[in-house]
């Protein structure tokens, strides 16, 4: 039984996650438009916000784009570069580092939405929640630390990113490669899983929308009359 | 398509750039943009307004939506003024901007609403008895039911019914009270008819067809000047706001023009512009100031010293040193100036009596028709007594001699003399009473005697009684602002600086104003007047109308603009604004409202009067009559207390009553018959044996209880309620916070009129029905509360005074949820009693009394010393020394097809209006085409409908002289024949127009001159007030028929008001007994509670909107001064509370510089219901701002009989001042929201008062 449930969840559960994770999000930037924004409350309450916000948006950023390249990079791409002991060490330092700073960011903004009566009277139960998957997630990873610290061969790290990469690859027999990890990685796993699961229906959506087109546009804008669809009574 | 597939064009996104790539072109998708078209767009507009008694009636858009109503947006489309005029539009103000947040907030009542206890009773007695009317009375004649009902009022506890049960409950509590205690047991208030005439009309017209009481409003607000009656025999009248911009001197004088008169202030801004200097009057700087080049800040409630001063300055610069011939001419045509009045010695000096009439003369100088009633002047040719036309006299029982040429009775052209100096017998030491020597903690005194000797000179003449000494009104009056003729004698002064009453100098002491200053403004007020014929003007509103002695405030203003010719002038003038008193359609709309069309007279109370009986509040008294008379009135003729005053004055028919008689008149009816007399005389030999009562003499009769009270358009008890806590205690038995004792507790002396008992009556309503659209604080201690339409929900009709159109409130939407419109919730009412009546009500025959009114021929009714009939004075006789009585024909089964159609009497008696009469066959038939008639067998078949409210707007519109062009020049013609002038080239140019309702929806309309009014509508001249009368020559509606400034009735003498005095503000002792008593640790200030009209509201409605709230603090507010704050420990934004005997409110305290040390501020009319903590003070909740007030009648307001000083509905009677009140200030120590369940707060309140 706990075989099947192992297969299930790291065999199976990755791709009903990453598939509503795309399909979802496809479709309520399709028919929700007004609904695809971060919710920022700054509106209601600067507080704790500009501290925690840009410590959480920093440090997950970090670990975001860690996790993904730290994950997927094949062993051979780096091989030649860094021994993936050394790799480990970095990662745990790196991410430590960042971890921390995402935890005490996080950990404010949880308090912020929890303890402002103005902030809480105007989440939702998904806004609340977000932030607490977020926030166990977190410290799930923070406690990895240790774990990966009684090998520091990084023999699990590899185990780690072929699982990865055989389930991007659609690769069969990925869940048997993580079979004999601590039970604390597999709950982070199945968990970071889960936020994926749940990206389409809160504010994580926001993220697909980065303005990170600002930066590079020229400074004026010129939007085609008529172009696209029929522009209203005065197209 | 698809939003996301648009997204994939990345590299057919960008198609062009420009500006060396600093610019790019996209095609990308622009359909989000019709996000923001379609906010803005809307199905339809629809015209309406609002009722708010605001004065605006501004036109508005309102934009509907999928069958929402959405916003509302300022209408442009008035009709043009002339060249050189600035247009009205636009009009609006944030206030009315936000009204459409109403119509789906949580505020809205959106169903008929039973008090739940009251509703439990009522099915129990209902499964007990069948008939709703024994199960109505098997629950309000059981002590305990209705005491268990009663009590909770205020508290919450409704629940939701049907219609038809509500009706049913209200028809059953009618029928019972006019069945056991008589038709004027059940009452109504609404007010200001002009801001929603249909549905005012839907209640007084049920009302009058029953024989219910309409309350009047006017008076009951403090809106109405009884100076204005008293010297222009009009209710009030005055210009447009469009008259401003011809003005060329403009004084504000305590009216906060931008903040109260927002959509009319662009007319103040643009004289300002075309070079119109401007000063303001007002204690605190308010927004008016910013548009002054000066401004005067006397201490409040003193602006009659201030006033008299500028008097003083204009009769001796002007005046007396002969500069205009202009002012000479017109006070000796337009004013009482030249009459004669009798001085009577007493202890070797004169004292000014009455005016001298023909009647006083052997063979009354050949008047055969009312000599009582016409005034003398002496001739300057002749030196004769002559008899001026245009008195009163000559309006009835003659013709074509009521008018203002200058020539005497028998057609000769006179002059009068308006001063006796040059032809004088005498000079005679005259006394004038003197006020300003009295003590008050608050308000400064002067050393002056209580009485002034001046000289006056004085002619001889022979008069049936033997020599007398006479002097003319012109020579008294100069006598009395103390200028110095060179007569001799004391108390004149020679230089402004004499301090002397009433000189620049003297009120610098109590004002505060610099003498400069007031000299420099009435220079240059009189100059500007002199120079353009009268183009000075004064706005004044009620700030300075609501003290006790407001009267002398006002008078001390009018006769500035008399003195220099200024009223009846195009841009001069008095401009009174207070309520949208001006309902232009007035005599269109009479029948419709009282239902003249099936029975007259109607029952009107005057309001003061009423609650001052009903609501206890006299057993509250603490003014003596004794600190308010003359020092020269013989005071053992003037005992008694208020109430007493007031209960002579209905006794004398010049004040009306409610309840009329101490027995149900249908009763009094009955028994006249059964005895086999007719009912007036049975009634008249019963009240003069006593064997009847008026019940006036007990209001704490059960018998003399008023029983059911409907409010509609009005929030009584969240606004204008004075006496709040009273109301509570008294009239509606509920939770209070009453603190002082009544006179018995205080072993005060008792009235002598009125039945004293010691033990008072509490909870005397048995029903109160309001109908509104939101929950009001009214609503709230109501028994059953209907949902009605809002104003964009329903049909009516809207005018103002401050400009000359008439429009509409339309239908945008059908009434939401379950709210139907007044028209259709009186019909719905109306419908229901007729059916629960039978078998209780038949064809009845009524007994009605009404006070001896004004325009009729009877205001000619006691012309000397009042005579009290019960006193055995004189013998009673109706409507001559007691009210009048008509038996009236009450069908109570046929009251709903009454009220749906227009009743016989219009083609039989014709319609009418301040004295004249013209016949309406034409528009009865044309009305019987517009409407059709009725098809159903009964009463009513053949006469034209009003079942539906626009139906009932064109009843208003074919009747009214204003709105039917051939209506107007019969009203014309019909004044012709009083006057022997014609005046019919004012209505001719339109004499084929005729307004309908779709007409008035499609643009605003000018109304059309009509003699109802005294200003004009024309192409020349802006409306403005005593226009007709200066221009026209049509006499005032006064004894002497001109501008009167001598008032000369028996008790204005004796109050020491015949002639314009200053007197201090009336001490109301409310403070002392609980200063320091019921410490909480905070200091305690005693300031002057001064209630103002608000910046985020009109009157309450919108205090509890929450865009208005989010303007402004979000609550109750009360303005106080930094010294005060600082005094007692109070900082910006702080609880405080402020509290007398009369009971206590909460609210935050906005410290500010623009408040004067020694008042608070509080804007008048904030909500209970939002944001009010509970009071430390009474344990309940916070309070209105009339929780610290108690009316208090001034017996001068009760004079009836007596030519202008005739009752008329909203013309005359008893006002509710209340600025004299003063209040405990302190900060709160404990704010208590009381956020516990009712029981648990009435324990605490409980334990709290033990």
């Amino acid at each position: 039984m706990s075989a099947y449930i192992h297969e299930f969840v790291f065999g199976i559960y990755p791709y009903v996650c990453a598939a509503v994770f795309l399909v979802g999000s496809l479709i309520r930037f399709d028919r929700e438009q007004y609904t695809w924004r971060s919710g920022s409350s700054q509106l209601l309450r600067k507080r704790q916000l500009r501290w925690g916000s840009n410590l959480f948006h920093v440090g997950i950023l970090f670990l975001f784009f860690g996790h993904t390249v730290g994950m997927l990079t094949p062993h051979f791409a780096y091989e030649w570069l860094i021994s993936s002991g050394a790799k480990q060490l970095l990662a745990m330092v790196s991410g430590g580092i960042a971890g921390v700073l995402c935890f005490v960011g996080l950990t404010m903004l949880l308090h912020r939405r929890l303890a402002d009566p103005r902030i809480r009277a105007t989440s939702s139960r998904m806004d609340i929640a977000i932030l607490a998957i977020l926030w166990v997630q977190l410290v799930l990873g923070l406690i990895t630390i240790p774990f990966s610290g009684q090998h520091l061969d990084g023999s699990t790290m590899v185990k780690l990113a072929e699982w990865a990469q055989h389930i991007v690859t659609l690769r069969p027999g990925a869940a048997d490669l993580v079979a004999d990890v601590a039970p604390v990685f597999k709950l982070h796993m199945a968990l970071g899983m889960t936020i994926f699961l749940i990206f389409p229906f809160g504010r994580l959506v926001h993220v697909w929308s980065a303005p990170i087109g600002y930066i590079f546009r020229p400074y004026q804008v010129v939007r085609r009359r008529g172009s696209g669809r029929a522009v209203g009574a005065r197209g | 398509m698809s939003h996301f597939l648009d997204r994939l064009m990345f590299f057919r996104k960008n198609v062009d750039s420009f500006a060396g790539d600093h610019g790019v072109v996209t095609n990308e998708d622009r359909t989000w943009e019709d996000a923001y078209r379609n906010r803005w767009a809307h199905d339809r507009i629809v015209r309406s307004t609002h009722g708010a008694n605001c004065t605006g009636s501004c036109s508005w858009k309102i934009y509907v939506k999928g069958g929402i109503v959405t916003w509302e947006t300022q209408q442009t489309d008035y009709p043009r003024t002339r060249p050189d005029l600035p247009n009205h539009e636009p009009r609006g103000c944030s206030r009315g901007a936000s009204y459409s947040w109403y119509l789906y907030s949580a505020n809205r009542v959106k169903y008929p609403m039973v008090r739940g206890r009251l509703l439990r009773l009522w099915r129990a007695a209902k499964a007990e008895h069948k008939d709703p009317v024994k199960a109505w009375k098997s629950i309000v004649e059981d002590p305990q039911k209705a005491q268990e009902y009663k009590s909770i009022r205020g508290r919450g506890g409704f629940v939701r019914v049907g219609w038809d049960e509500a009706n049913e409950i209200v028809a059953a509590a009618n029928v019972h009270t006019v069945k056991a205690h008589g038709p004027d047991r059940v009452i109504g208030f609404s007010p200001i008819p002009a801001m929603s005439m249909v549905s005012y009309a839907a209640g007084s017209r049920y009302l009058s067809l029953i024989g219910g009481v309409c309350m009047s409003f006017y008076d009951w607000y403090c809106d109405l000047p009884p100076s204005s009656p008293q010297t222009w025999g009009e209710q009030t009248d005055v210009p447009e706001s469009a008259d401003w911009y011809n003005s060329t001197f403009i004084m504000m004088w305590g009216s906060n023009v931008p903040q109260t008169r927002t959509p009319d202030a662009h007319f103040m801004t643009e004289v300002r512009y075309k070079g119109a200097k401007t000063v303001t009057v007002t204690p605190d700087y308010s927004e008016a100031s910013k548009f002054a080049d000066l401004w005067l800040a006397p201490k409040q409630g003193t602006d009659a010293a201030l006033a008299m001063a500028m008097g003083h300055v204009i009769l001796k610069e002007f005046h007396l040193a002969g500069r205009s011939p202009y002012f000479e001419n017109y006070c000796r045509q337009y004013t009482d100036m030249p009459m004669l009045v009798r001085l009577v010695e007493r202890d070797g000096r004169y004292v000014p009596d009455r005016l001298v009439r023909a009647a006083d003369f052997e063979g009354a100088l050949g008047e055969t028709n009312n000599p009582d009633w016409k005034t003398v002047a002496v001739d300057q040719a002749s030196g004769k007594v002559v008899v001026p036309r245009g008195s009163v006299g000559f309006r009835w029982g003659e013709q074509g001699k009521w008018n203002l040429e200058p020539k005497a009775a028998d057609g000769s052209e006179i002059k009068t003399r308006l001063t006796l100096i040059d032809a004088r017998d005498a000079v005679l030491p005259v006394a004038f009473p003197y006020f300003g020597g009295l003590r008050h903690e608050h308000f400064a005194s002067t050393g002056h005697d209580d009485v002034l000797l001046r000289n006056v000179p004085a002619r001889r003449v022979k008069l049936k009684d033997g020599e007398a000494m006479v002097a003319t009104v012109f020579d008294l009056f100069v006598a009395n602002y103390g200028v110095d003729r060179g007569l001799g004698g004391g108390n004149v002064a020679a230089s402004f600086d004499d301090d002397v009453p009433y000189t620049p100098a003297w009120q610098e002491k109590i004002t505060g104003v610099s003498r400069d200053k007031v000299i420099a403004v009435a220079r240059d007020f009189a100059d500007n007047a002199a120079k353009t014929q009268g183009k000075s003007m004064v706005i004044l509103g009620a700030a300075v109308n609501h003290w006790y002695h407001g009267d002398m405030i006002y008078r001390g203003i009018i006769n500035l603009l008399v003195m220099c010719g200024c009223v009846g002038q195009s841009g001069g003038g008095w401009s009174h604004y207070v309520g949208q008193e001006k309902l232009r359609p007035q005599t269109g709309w009479l029948p419709l409202a009282f239902a003249l069309d099936w029975n007259r007279p109607p029952r009107q109370m005057n309001s003061t009067s009423f609650f001052y009986a009903h609501t206890s509040q006299w057993r509250h008294e603490k003014l003596g009559v004794a600190e308010i008379l003359s020092p020269l009135a013989d005071r053992k003729a003037m005992e008694g207390s208020l109430i007493d005053f007031n209960v002579r004055a209905e006794r004398m028919g010049w004040l009306p009553s409610a309840p009329q008689l101490g027995t149900n008149p249908l009763a009094v009816a009955r028994e006249a018959a059964a005895a086999g007399k007719e009912p007036v005389p049975h009634a008249v030999a019963a009240l003069k044996s006593g064997a009847l009562k008026m019940a006036c003499e007990d209001p704490d009769n059960p018998a003399n209880f008023p029983r059911n009270l409907f409010v509609w358009r009005s929030n009584l008890l969240g606004s204008s309620g004075k006496g709040h806590e009273y109301f509570l205690k008294y009239l509606l038995g509920a939770q209070h916070g009453v603190q002082g004792k009544d006179l018995g507790a205080e072993g005060g002396s008792k009235p002598q009129e009125v039945i004293w008992r010691e033990r008072s009556a509490e909870g005397k309503l048995d029903l109160l029905v309001t109908l509104d659209f939101r929950m009001s604080t009214t609503c709230m201690y109501s028994d059953v509360v209907l949902p009605t339409a809002t104003w964009y929900e329903k049909h009516d009709l809207n005018t103002s005074d401050m400009h000359p159109f008439i429009h509409p409130l339309s239908a945008a939407v059908d009434p939401a949820w379950q709210a139907r419109s007044d028209w259709e919730i009186f019909k719905g009412i109306a419908r229901k009693f007729s059916e629960v009546c039978v078998g209780h009500l038949g064809v009845e025959k009524d007994l009605v009394l009404t006070p001896i009114q004004h325009d009729t021929p009877a205001e000619l009714a006691q012309p000397y010393q009042p005579k009290d009939w019960k006193k055995g004075e004189c013998e009673p006789v109706p409507g001559k020394t007691m009210p009048a009585m008509a038996v009236v024909e009450r069908d109570y089964p046929n009251t709903y097809r009454k009220f749906t159609a227009l009743g016989p009497l219009m083609a039989r008696l014709g319609n009418g209006g301040k004295g004249i009469s013209w016949n309406t066959d034409a528009e009865i038939k044309a009305l019987a085409e517009l409407n059709h008639v009725v098809a159903e067998e009964g009463v009513a078949k053949g006469l034209p409908r009003i079942a539906t409210d626009i139906e009932a707007a064109e009843v208003i519109l074919m009747l009214a002289p204003e709105t039917n062009g051939h209506v107007a020049v019969k009203a014309w013609e019909a004044l012709e024949k009083q006057t022997g002038r014609e005046h019919a080239h004012l209505a001719d140019t339109r004499e084929d127009e005729k307004l309908r309702f779709r007409d008035l929806q499609a643009q605003p309309r000018k109304i059309i001159s009509s003699p109802t009014w005294s200003g004009i509508e024309s192409e020349h001249v802006s409306y403005n007030a005593g226009y007709t009368n200066v221009h026209e020559l049509i006499p005032w509606r006064t004894l002497t028929g001109r501008q009167q400034l001598y008032q000369d009735h028996p008790w204005m003498i004796a109050f020491g008001e015949a002639l314009c005095v200053y007197r201090p503000p009336i001490d109301t002792k409310a403070c002392g007994p609980m200063l320091g008593k019921r410490g909480n640790g905070n200091p305690e200030l005693v300031l002057n509670f001064i209630t103002p009209h608000q910046k985020w509201g009109i009157h309450s409605t919108y205090t509890d909107n929450l865009m208005m709230l989010t303007l402004s603090r979000g609550g109750p507010i009360v303005w106080l001064s930094e010294v005060d704050a600082k005094k007692a420990g109070i900082e910006d934004n702080d609880w405080i509370e402020a509290f007398n005997v009369n009971g206590a409110l909460v609210a935050r305290a906005v410290v500010s510089q623009r408040v004067p040390q020694g008042m608070v501020l509080m804007y008048h009319a904030q909500e209970k219901i939002v944001n009010v903590p509970g009071s430390e003070i009474t344990q309940a909740r916070g309070g209105i701002h009339n929780s610290v007030t108690r009316a208090c009648p001034k017996p001068t307001h009760m004079i009836g009989g007596y030519a202008q000083q005739s009752y008329g509905f909203n013309y005359h009677g008893t006002i509710g001042t209340n600025r004299d009140e003063f209040v405990i200030v302190r900060k709160m120590a404990n704010v208590d929201w009381l956020d516990r369940s009712a029981p648990a707060a009435a324990a605490a309140a409980a334990a709290a008062a033990e």
